[in-house]
């Protein structure tokens, strides 16, 4: 922000740039503390499913450094960089809690964007739809292609192909919802909300599905995995992005609307008077 | 989406913040997405830093947070 464009703006692009940015800061801390939440929950549950498969890949790699040893070759075990025991703790906390931040601050952008382009005035209403659409495009929807899975599950030699094929289609789903959400607001303007949501609704599945089947399937689980183990981890792994979801969908909510109310002693009054200068 | 549907809204609603406003901002929703490769993917398809330390520090988040891994 240069001094010039400072003298030319009105006032209230000003305290609209100030009103993102508090909206940002906001994000922010609420994904932090989802962040929290996220890792107690993945801490207590996730944690041991993620032991359990670490277990079961060394007792693979021993029984595999055996039977190479009966040929004659000797496997070179990998360094460890990192304990386990620092793995499970304080980088859990570390990836969990940046993750989630993160997502924070993104929502907070696009709640920034969204708040006031929607039918609905109630930042708690908008802040918990954008959460929904959030959840469904982000993890479930590239989730149910690529579902998450454990350690010893995937292939080293494949993450190169993996990885893109997850980001595409979460990138793919990503924008499908865009082109779904604003294709919602177009038929609104003829039709109910039942009825336009259901038609974007349809499209963004329509989007998805083409692209799932487009995609190819992986499927890298050892025939021996614990089917038990591979169920209760996707279904933890699920677990911590609902919490998060959650939160930020109804914390950021709850905060702006607080906000609001004490700012301009009125509900949902977020830019009414900034923009009434 | 459409600036006429909430004009004809009889109920007061929050104006929309102009996207010129918005836009300086996204330089740190570019920091997040940042963020977010280093958890997700650094040192594991593509990698910027030398070395798998920040994989393995970051190894149990990827894998219970969906990203692909080992
Ligand atoms: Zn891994």
């Amino acid at each position: 922000m240069t001094v010039a464009i400072f003298w030319v703006s009105p006032a209230t692009d000003m305290e609209n740039r100030m009103m993102v940015r508090t909206l940002l800061i906001r994000g922010m801390l609420v994904g932090f503390l989802a962040g929290i939440l996220v890792f107690s929950f993945a801490k207590v549950f996730g944690e041991p499913q993620v032991d359990h498969a670490i277990a079961f890949e060394s007792a693979m790699d021993e029984a595999k450094a055996k039977a190479d040893l009966e040929r004659g070759i000797h496997d070179v075990e990998e360094p460890e960089l990192v304990s386990r025991k620092l793995q499970a703790s304080y980088g859990l906390l570390t990836g969990v809690m940046v993750y989630s931040t993160a997502f924070g601050g993104l929502f907070a952008l696009v709640f920034s964007y969204a708040n006031g382009r929607m039918k609905s005035t109630d930042p708690r209403v908008v802040s918990v739809l954008l959460a929904i659409t959030g959840i469904i495009a982000v993890y479930v929807v590239p989730s149910i292609k690529y579902p998450a899975n454990p350690p010893s599950v995937g292939n080293p030699d494949t993450i190169g192909m993996r990885t893109e094929l997850y980001f595409i289609m979460m990138l793919v789903s990503l924008l499908g919802m865009i082109a779904a959400t604003m294709l919602q607001g177009r038929l609104r303007q003829q039709y109910n909300a039942w009825t336009s949501t259901y038609l974007a609704g349809a499209c963004y599945i329509l989007i998805v599905f083409t692209t799932g089947e487009l995609l190819p399937a992986v499927n890298e689980v050892p025939s021996n995995f614990p089917a038990d183990l591979l169920w209760n981890f996707r279904i933890d792994s699920l677990g911590m992005q609902i919490i998060m979801w959650t939160t930020l969908g109804l914390g950021f909510g709850a905060f702006t609307e607080y906000a609001n109310r004490n700012r301009f002693g009125y509900r949902n009054g977020a830019n009414i008077q900034l923009n009434a200068h | 989406m459409s600036d006429t549907a909430i004009g004809s809204h009889a109920i007061p609603s929050p104006a929309p913040i102009p996207v010129r406003e918005i836009a300086p901002w996204l330089v740190f929703g570019l920091l997040m997405l940042l963020a977010l490769y280093f958890v997700g993917a650094e040192e594991g398809a593509t990698s910027i830093i030398p070395g798998m330390y920040v994989h393995e520090w970051v190894h149990d988040s990827r894998h219970l947070l969906g990203f692909p891994c080992h």
